[in-house]
C-alpha cells in the first residue's frame, strides 16, 4: 500500500516512546486533528486506534482536554475534532499546537493497555440464507465454499468492530478468514432491510437503518442496532468484540420486536 | 403560539449550531450550512446562538403567524415581505398575530436563516434540533417543513433588542473573493500540475450540490500515482478528490468519516460564504496556511461572542 501521508512517523514520536505505541498528530483542516497509528491497516493498528480513542474518552470524561466535540476512531488513525475558541492556550499558541501538546502528553501518561474502558463483548443472532440472506448461495460459490461453510466461517471467533461510518450506526466488522474474502456487488441495491448483514473483503456490516447498500447480504440479525430514543443510540462502537450466532427463521421471529 | 405553513418553500428545514458528540457513532453533524447568519438572526431577536432557526433554500416559504411575535432573517436576501411590505434583512421585526410572511425574488445568496425570539418548539434528537433529512430525524418530524405544518413558537411579545451589527459581520453573500483552504493531508500526493489548477483555475459548483456536498467540476485533480486509502475522520470543509478528479467539498449533513484523498479543507470562516453559494457559480481557492486560518477562527469567534454577550437574553 501506498502511504497516505506521503511522510514517514514523526522522529519524535519514535523517539519518546516504544515503536508499537507510535502515534503521529497531523492537522485536517482547522477544526480537526488527526492521530495515525500506522501506515497500513492491520487489526493490532486498529485495536491501537480504538483504545487511544478510550484513553481520550476516558480523560475527557476527567475535564481535560477541554474544547474537543468529538473522538472518531477511522481504521487505522483517530479523528480529533473540537471547536478552536474553546481550547485553551497560553501566549497566542494556536489551538492546535495546544491540543497537540495536551493529547501528546496523554498519550504518553496513559497506558497503552487496551483494557481501557475495556472492551465489550457482544453476541449478534444472525439468521442466515433464504429470505434473509439473498446472497448467501452466490457468495458461498464465490469463495467455493458451501453456504454452511461460509456461515461457519463467520461465526467461527469473535471479531472486532472496525470504525462506524457511511450512517449512523452502521459498523465495519472484522476481519474474518481469507477465505471470506469477496469483492462488494457489482450494483449497489437501492434498498437494504434494516438489520441485513453484509459481507466483503473479509469485512461484514450490519445495516442500522434500511438504506440503499453494495455490501453481499447473507443474513439478518433481529436485534435494532442503533435507536434514537436511547441516549447511548448505538449497540456497538469501535473496538467492541462481536461474535455473530445463527438462529434458525423461527428463532428470528420470536426474536423480532422483543426488546433487546 | 404557533406558526403555520401556507406554502413550504424549497427544502426549508430548522438548523442549530449541530449535533455534536456523535460522530464515532457515523452520526453527522448537520447544523446551519451558514453558521454565522443562523447566529446572527438569533442575536437579532435576542436568542442564545444554540436556538434552531429556520434554514430557508433559494425560495423561501409563506408562513402565518398565529400569535405576535419577533423575528429576524439573515443571510441570503430572498426578497422577504410582511404582509406584503419588503421586510429589511438583518434588522428585528414585531410581527402582528395573522401576519403573512413570504418570499419572492431571490435577490442575492443561497441560504437565509429565519429566527423567532424564544425560538421554535422543537424536540431535541441527541442533543440537537438540526434536521437530517436523509435520516428522517431532527427538526420538525425530520423532514422539510410542508404546506399546513403548525410550528410551535416558545414566546412572543418582548421587544426586539437594540442590535447594531458590527460592519464586518455583514453577510458577503455577493463577495467574489477566494475560497481560502489550508492543504489536505493528501496534498502532497497530487501531481504537481493538479495542485497548480486546483489553486489558479476555476471549479464549478455542480447542480447535485446540496447540504451534504458540493461536487465541482473544472481541471482534474489527479494523484501521482493511485493510492490505498483507509476511511478516516473527515470535516465541514473537506475537498475529497475521487477517482474522477473532479472534487467534492462535504458540507454540513456530510457523512462522519470519508475514504478519498483530500486536497485541502475550506477554513472555517470561509464556510459561511461558500454556504451561500449556488450551483452554477465558479469559486476559486487560495491556499493559506494553519496558523493563518487558526487565527482568523479565533477573530472571528471573538467578534460573535461580543456580538452575542452584548444582545443576547437579558
Amino acid at each position: 500500500m501506498k502511504t497516505p501521508m506521503g511522510q514517514p512517523l514523526a522522529i519524535e514520536s519514535l523517539v519518546n516512546v516504544p515503536s508499537p505505541d507510535a502515534w503521529r498528530i497531523v492537522p485536517s483542516g482547522d477544526t480537526c486533528l488527526i492521530i495515525q497509528v500506522a501506515e497500513t491497516f492491520s487489526l493490532d493498528a486498529n485495536r491501537r486506534a480504538a483504545a487511544i480513542a478510550r484513553q481520550i474518552e476516558a480523560r475527557r470524561a476527567q475535564g481535560v482536554l477541554v474544547g474537543i466535540t468529538d473522538v472518531v476512531p477511522g481504521m487505522i488513525s483517530v479523528g480529533v475534532h473540537y471547536w478552536p475558541d474553546a481550547v485553551p492556550s497560553t501566549s497566542g499558541e494556536l489551538p492546535y499546537r495546544s491540543l497537540t501538546r495536551q493529547l501528546d502528553e496523554v498519550l504518553r501518561t496513559s497506558s497503552s493497555d487496551t483494557a481501557i474502558g475495556a472492551a465489550r463483548e457482544i453476541d449478534i443472532p444472525v439468521c442466515y440464507g433464504g429470505e434473509f440472506g439473498p446472497d448467501l448461495d452466490e457468495v458461498a460459490q464465490a469463495c467455493g465454499l458451501t453456504p454452511n461453510e461460509v456461515i461457519a466461517g463467520h461465526t467461527a471467533s469473535p471479531v472486532d468492530v472496525l470504525m462506524l461510518g457511511f450512517a449512523p450506526g452502521h459498523a465495519y466488522i472484522g476481519e474474518f478468514a481469507s477465505s471470506l474474502t469477496i469483492p462488494r456487488r457489482s450494483t449497489p441495491r437501492t434498498r437494504v432491510a434494516k438489520g441485513s448483514i453484509g459481507l466483503a473483503n473479509r469485512q461484514s456490516v450490519i445495516y442500522p437503518t434500511d438504506l440503499p447498500g453494495g455490501w453481499n447480504l447473507i443474513g439478518r440479525t433481529p436485534l435494532s442496532v442503533f435507536d434514537l430514543a436511547d441516549t447511548s443510540p448505538c449497540l456497538l462502537q469501535a473496538g467492541d468484540r462481536v461474535r455473530f450466532v445463527e438462529i434458525t427463521p423461527d428463532e428470528f421471529q420470536a426474536l423480532t420486536g422483543q426488546p433487546t | 403560539m404557533t406558526l403555520r405553513v401556507l406554502k413550504p418553500g424549497l427544502a426549508c428545514t430548522f438548523q442549530d449550531l449541530g449535533r455534536s458528540g456523535y460522530q464515532h457513532l457515523g452520526v453527522p453533524v448537520n447544523g446551519a450550512m451558514d453558521a454565522d447568519a443562523h447566529r446572527l438572526a438569533n442575536a437579532l431577536v435576542g436568542n442564545t446562538p444554540d436556538r434552531a432557526t429556520l434554514e430557508i433554500t433559494l425560495q423561501g416559504p409563506e408562513l402565518v403567524f398565529q400569535v405576535g411575535a419577533v423575528i429576524a432573517i439573515a443571510g441570503a436576501d430572498l426578497g422577504a415581505t410582511l404582509d406584503g411590505e419588503p421586510l429589511r434583512p438583518l434588522r428585528a421585526a414585531r410581527v402582528r398575530p395573522g401576519a403573512v410572511l413570504a418570499f419572492g425574488k431571490r435577490i442575492n445568496g443561497a441560504r437565509a436563516y429565519l429566527a423567532v425570539r424564544g425560538g421554535y418548539v422543537l424536540n431535541d434528537t441527541l442533543g440537537s434540533a438540526s434536521t437530517y433529512s436523509r435520516g428522517a430525524y431532527g427538526g420538525f418530524a425530520g423532514r422539510p417543513i410542508r404546506r399546513d405544518d403548525v410550528i410551535g413558537i416558545a414566546s412572543g411579545f418582548a421587544n426586539p433588542p437594540r442590535v447594531m451589527l458590527p460592519r464586518d459581520t455583514a453577510p458577503h453573500a455577493a463577495d467574489d473573493a477566494p475560497i481560502r483552504v489550508v492543504a489536505g493531508r493528501e496534498w502532497a500526493l497530487f501531481d504537481t500540475a493538479s495542485q497548480a489548477h486546483f489553486l489558479s483555475t476555476p471549479y464549478r459548483i455542480e447542480n447535485e450540490s446540496e447540504r451534504m456536498g458540493y461536487r465541482l467540476s473544472g481541471e482534474k485533480i489527479m494523484l501521482q500515482a493511485p493510492a490505498d486509502m483507509l476511511s478516516e475522520a473527515v470535516g465541514f470543509g473537506t475537498i475529497q478528490v475521487p477517482p474522477s478528479g473532479q472534487p467534492i467539498i462535504l458540507m454540513a449533513d456530510r457523512q462522519t468519516t470519508g475514504g478519498y484523498p483530500k486536497i485541502a479543507h475550506v477554513i472555517s470562516v470561509d464556510l459561511p460564504r461558500l454556504a451561500q453559494k449556488l450551483p452554477g457559480e465558479d469559486i476559486h481557492f487560495a491556499l493559506v496556511d494553519l496558523d493563518q486560518a487558526q487565527a482568523l477562527s479565533l477573530a472571528h469567534s471573538a467578534r460573535f461572542a461580543q456580538l452575542e454577550d452584548a444582545h443576547g437574553p437579558h
